[in-house]
């Protein structure tokens, strides 16, 4: 079974918000939610600003799952993490655990201010039926289900998001890596899905000598 | 510790997903690599969804529904992104990324990703119905009425005036189908006074280009750039502009290249570089030279290609070594001598490199001369016709290229064949009407070899006094068909220009900012046109690649085709028959009136049938369907189809694909690369220019030619004259021989001259000719730098002064030296000593009107700002995301904007993107469009504050060096 994971390359990341606006229009989130931004750091600081395209991670220990109070949420089999809207209620405490600050909370709902939670769901719905009218209103498009990858990533326009499988993502990113001699951090990646077994940094390998970088 | 509550390893079942929904076979690696649309080493996949796979697997979950899959273009920019429309009962519910394209593999920007909006009707700010000004209010009529209210007013003001009072702003937004139909329309209609966005994007790129070597296009691809050793971008911030080339860059880069941009700005494209290069705005002739003169002073030009296939390469060099030192370079363009030595030797030892600009160098007073500068670099170092060199110049709108190659420029007919009475009997021929009624239609035989104005310039073809332009009327109607004028500068001006006219009409899918800027109580109408995913046609890509788009949906609210519209004035004027003569009408009821539609392939066979000189004749609609249909089969590194129905072509029949569709030629995909045989799409520089200059030759050197020619030295263009002599007229068949007779192979209507040359031959039928690095029709023969009018620096406009003055330039006076010397004498260095310049953004296109009408968008980019330096805003007091007024250096004109205090741009420089309209010096107009059809964001325009100024050569008008000041706001 696939482990599923987001991998964000910043030596690719343009900041062209196409997972954005991917994310916006299959399954028409509302002005206000933002399931999915990117993110710049080092703005204007030549040779430092690097981007990076930032959502629910679907962490391997999961954050909020551990503090819901009400326990809404659920991860699949693939290792998404999902919740169900009918027992959250809005208290936004998984939104204070989050290292991504990926849940959202738009400002009409039922309950309290906060309504009802909202973030990425790696594009695979909720507990209703698969691709059935409920899931779509209430969670937006299963592409899973339909055996398509997350949106987003499938629509970067530079291929610096990636989703899928883990042992996949990191075979490419080990190859980009590998080829170009650089870029080895994988921003978020320790934080979501723990450090890599044997060494404090992430799969991905060091920078060979330049030289060797020609395919 | 573990986080996650042990309670829940036992999770409800009620939430425990069923595996069943998400098969894990699906997700295995080979379908990973499938959906993600990898590349490993830059190879297509073999295995690709197959067209119209999806739709099945959507009707599979709701059997009820009719879904189809349309495969469309996106039509926010000149990369050519294709995409899957899923539509499901007529609406257009999902769209799905092509991994097949060899162009985008399924990538998209924000605007690529969110184009499905052009379908949705709810909270939909398009322009529904016709609507008329009436006291102030636009008030709906219908379109009969419209026809006849607007055909009425422009046919009473030809009569009372003559048919070049009225101005027609054509679109790059059109397809070539509607662009060609607009040229051919306009000219029945009586003018030559029609333009359309190309002359402010990337005029200056087509003369100085096409002047240089002969065909004013990019001469490779963005695939082609993944084969690139050092690539440089000066002037183009392609990241937020054409984010999907980045990936074929970043491709490169990964396997070695290297990447320099050279900016004012550290913009996002900078970010990815290894060498970034701040210039100072203007000054691109400076920097390229001061390159050129550590290639030349290291012997590091290719001195055999220099030899075989460039003329006067000497002269520039002489130029270059005397006027371009470092000390010079580096008080023009601020570039220590370092850091420009280090350029050059990247760019001279990285073979191939290539040089990509865009409108960062096309929009200056001079930009005919810098472009050309960026053309002396790769020749100087033999980079053209070269797979990973060439020049890579990235167009602007999805159609710009194909707009300029056969749309209405004022200039020429369709295919560059210019206005001289031969061209228009060409024409006559081919529409099958007659050359003595074509030419009544105009005020006279001198009026219709005669350029009209540019779009840059309408404004003054209005407000001039009338004894100084050069026709015999003023301006006294314009029509916008899909225009955004907030993208025209002076826009202050511009507003004047607008309320003074007789009558306004602007069809559009939006009600654009000409709705609202004019304070008109009437004479102004809005009709409303479909969207490019509400008709069928082709568009050109910016590396010349036809694709032909599937009707998407129909079109929505009472929205039309611009080409039934087009159709339905000349129906109006008494043309409707001789426009359509060759084509396959088709007729229908909408909107309470009859129409009739010219079929878009037959006006494509049209085009095919007359269009030679630039090969748009190949690409019959049947080829073009072919290609999209199977876009699998072609390499994404060399657009090659290998095997399948189109093998051996180039994907989308780059042009030029010469002759007839039925000689079989495969497009060009790399322009004048004399490794191909030229029925392969290989090539030489064009013999254009005479076959000698001064007694020296300007064709090419013995033994320079495209492979496999017979004529292994330079030669003239073919015409039946040349075919005697070689004596292989006998190859043309009797009636061939009739046809072509006096003809040469661009008027031929055979194509039997370009077949007999090409196909038994190998050789090319524009001939065999060396490239100018010398252009001695242009004003400098050899590229000079000039401050801009507006410059900051007064010590250099002593030293770099501008042109005269120009009397009368398509058709109006043009002021160079009059507004430059003035801007000395009354300091305005000094009392607005801010460079203010202009460019994109990745959220938005163009004037904006459509991209911040569709929310997904708009939500990312919520008010017009401007970039400037920290040390500037804490001089003036400002702080970040604080209001400002910026304050055109004309004196008239201000803008109300947010700061961003930034490091992006360096003191002395800002920037504001040009993409915004709705606001008028600092006064919201949301009440003056028409109901519920205000885009979601609205703001100040930036060309409110811009400035006069424009090309020396195609009246392209400077926007990217100017002044301003920027002050804190106060209401």
């Amino acid at each position: 079974m696939a482990r599923m994971k987001f991998l964000c390359d910043a030596e690719r990341c343009i900041e062209c918000n196409g997972c954005v606006t991917a994310c916006k229009s299959e399954h028409e989130v509302p002005w206000g939610v933002n399931r999915r931004r990117v993110v710049t750091i080092n703005d204007g600081v030549i040779g430092a600003e690097k981007s990076i395209s930032v959502a629910c991670m679907h962490c391997s220990d999961a954050p909020c799952m551990a503090v819901c109070p009400v326990d809404c949420f659920y991860k699949t089999e693939q290792g998404v993490v999902l919740h169900d809207k009918d027992l959250c209620i809005g208290c936004g405490y998984c939104f204070y655990a989050c290292p991504f600050g990926a849940p959202q909370f738009p400002q009409a709902g039922a309950f309290s201010m906060r309504g009802k939670m909202d973030k990425c769901t790696f594009c695979a719905g909720g507990p209703e039926k698969d691709n059935s009218v409920e899931e779509r209103t209430r969670y937006g498009r299963n592409r899973l289900a339909e055996g398509k990858l997350p949106a987003c990533a499938e629509m970067c326009s530079t291929k610096a998001l990636l989703a899928g499988d883990a042992d996949v993502l990191s075979d490419i990113y080990r190859e980009r890596v590998t080829r170009r001699g650089k870029g080895a951090d994988m921003w978020g990646w320790a934080t979501a899905y723990g450090p890599a077994p044997g060494g404090p940094k992430p799969a991905a390998p060091t920078a060979p000598a330049a030289g060797g970088t020609k395919s | 510790m573990m986080l996650t509550k042990t309670s829940s390893g036992a999770a409800p079942s009620r939430l425990r997903r069923t595996s069943s929904g998400a098969p894990a076979g699906t997700l295995d690696r080979r379908t990973f690599l499938k959906r993600s649309g990898m590349v490993a080493g830059g190879a297509a996949f073999a295995s690709q969804l197959p067209y119209n796979v999806m739709g099945k697997a959507e009707a599979a979950a709701d059997a009820a529904a009719k879904v189809e899959v349309k495969r469309t273009v996106c039509t926010h920019c000149s990369v050519g992104c294709a995409i899957d429309a899923i539509v499901e009962n007529g609406v257009w519910v999902r769209q799905e990324p092509v991994f097949d394209s060899p162009i985008n593999l399924g990538a998209h920007c924000a605007k690529g990703a969110s184009v499905r909006e052009h379908g949705m009707t709810h909270d939909s700010r398009r322009l529904r119905t016709p609507m008329k000004l009436v006291n102030g209010k636009y008030q709906k009529i219908s379109w009969e009425q419209a026809i006849n209210e607007v055909g009425d007013k422009l046919l009473a003001i030809r009569k009372e005036s003559n048919p070049d009072s009225v101005f027609w702003v054509g679109s790059s937004k059109h397809n070539n189908e509607q662009a060609y139909l607009m040229r051919k329309f306009v000219s029945f209609f009586g003018t030559n006074n029609c333009d359309h966005q190309a002359r402010i994007c990337h005029s200056t790129t087509v003369a100085g280009v096409a002047n240089t070597w002969g065909y004013g296009a990019m001469t490779n691809s963005y695939n082609d750039m993944s084969n690139t050793k050092c690539a440089l971008y000066i002037g183009s911030n392609a990241a937020e502009a054409h984010p999907v080339s980045m990936l074929h860059m970043l491709h490169a880069k990964e396997t070695g290249a290297k990447m320099i941009v050279v900016d004012p700005r550290y913009t996002r494209t900078a970010a990815k570089a290894d060498e970034y290069v701040r210039i100072r705005s203007g000054t691109d002739i400076p920097f390229l030279f001061g390159v050129l003169y550590h290639i030349f002073k290291n012997g590091w030009e290719d001195k055999q290609y220099i030899n075989d296939r460039v003329y006067g390469m000497e002269k520039v060099k002489e130029d270059v070594l005397a006027k371009w030192t470092p000390d010079k370079v580096e008080e023009a363009c601020g570039v220590p001598e370092a850091q420009m030595l280090k350029v050059a030797e990247m760019m001279a030892k990285s073979k191939p490199a290539t040089l990509v600009w865009c409108m960062g160098q096309t929009q200056h007073t001079i930009g005919n001369a810098m472009v050309r500068a960026s053309c002396i670099v790769q020749l100087a170092l033999g980079n053209i016709g070269v797979s990973g060199g060439g020049a890579n110049i990235f167009r602007g709108h999805d159609n710009v290229q194909g707009a300029t190659d056969v749309g209405p420029n004022p200039d020429s007919l369709p295919g560059y064949y210019g206005i001289a009475t031969g061209s228009w009997k060409h024409f006559c021929n081919a529409w099958g009407v007659d050359y003595e009624w074509l030419k009544k239609q105009f005020v006279s035989q001198a009026m219709m070899e005669k350029p009209g104005m540019t779009v840059s310039r309408w404004i003054d073809g209005v407000m001039e006094k009338n004894d100084t332009i050069d026709q015999e009327n003023n301006l006294r109607a314009i029509v916008f068909w899909g225009h955004a004028p907030n993208s025209q500068s002076r826009g202050f001006e511009l507003k004047q220009a607008m309320e003074k006219l007789d009558l306004m009409v602007i069809i559009d899918p939006y009600p654009t900012a000409s709705a609202v800027i004019p304070d008109r109580k009437d004479g102004v109408y809005l009709l409303p046109a479909c969207t490019q995913f509400e008709t069928s046609g082709s568009a050109t890509a910016s590396n010349r690649s036809l694709q032909w788009r599937e009707k998407v949906i129909e079109p929505l609210f009472e929205s039309m085709p611009d080409h039934t519209i087009m159709q339905a004035f000349a129906e109006k004027f008494g043309f409707g028959t001789e426009l359509s003569k060759n084509y396959k009408m088709i007729s229908f009821e909408r909107n309470g009136r009859k129409w009739n539609e010219p079929e878009p392939e037959s006006i494509l066979r049209e085009i095919n049938k007359s269009v030679w000189t630039i090969g748009y004749t190949g690409q019959s609609p049947e080829r073009l369907k072919l290609h999209m249909k199977h876009m699998n089969t072609f390499d994404v590194k060399t657009l090659k189809a290998n095997g399948g129905p189109c093998d051996g072509d180039y994907f989308g029949l780059p042009w030029p694909c010469y002759g007839t569709p039925e000689m079989k030629h495969p497009g060009s995909p790399n322009l004048y690369d004399t490794s191909k045989h030229v029925m392969d799409g290989g090539g030489n520089f064009r013999a254009n220019f005479g076959v000698e200059r001064d007694g020296v030759s300007l064709l090419a050197e013995d033994g320079s030619h495209s492979l496999g020619a017979d004529i292994t030295t330079g030669y003239p263009e073919f015409d039946h004259v040349l075919l005697k002599k070689l004596g292989w007229w006998s190859e043309l068949s009797e009636d061939e021989q009739k046809k072509a007779e006096g003809k040469n192979w661009k008027t031929d209507p055979t194509g039997a001259i370009i077949r007999v040359a090409m196909k038994n031959h190998g050789c090319h039928p524009f001939g065999n000719a060396k490239a100018r690095a010398m252009v001695w029709n242009f004003p400098d023969g050899v590229p000079q730098h000039r401050e801009p009018l507006y410059s900051p620096r007064p010590d250099m406009v002593a030293k770099y002064p501008t042109h005269d003055d120009k009397k009368a330039f398509w058709r109006l006076p043009t002021l160079f030296k009059t507004v430059q010397d003035a801007n000395t004498k009354n300091e305005i260095a000094k009392k607005y000593p801010l460079v203010l310049t202009s460019g994109r953004l990745v959220e938005y296109e163009g004037g904006g009107e459509e991209t911040r009408s569709n929310p997904w968008l708009a939500e990312l980019q919520q008010e017009n700002f401007i970039e400037i330096n920290t040390k500037d805003a804490n001089a003036r007091g400002i702080r970040n995301n604080e209001y400002v007024w910026v304050q055109s250096a004309t004196g008239m004109g201000k803008i109300k904007v947010k700061a961003l205090v930034t490091e992006r741009v360096a003191p002395g420089t800002t920037f504001i993107p040009f993409h915004f309209s709705g606001w008028w010096q600092g006064k919201d107009l949301v009440g003056k469009y028409p109901d519920g059809a205000a885009p979601f964001v609205r703001g100040e325009s930036v060309n409110t504050a811009t400035t006069y100024g424009y090309d020396s050569v195609t009246m392209m008008q400077e926007t990217k060096t100017t002044l301003c000041q920027v002050e804190r706001y106060s209401a």
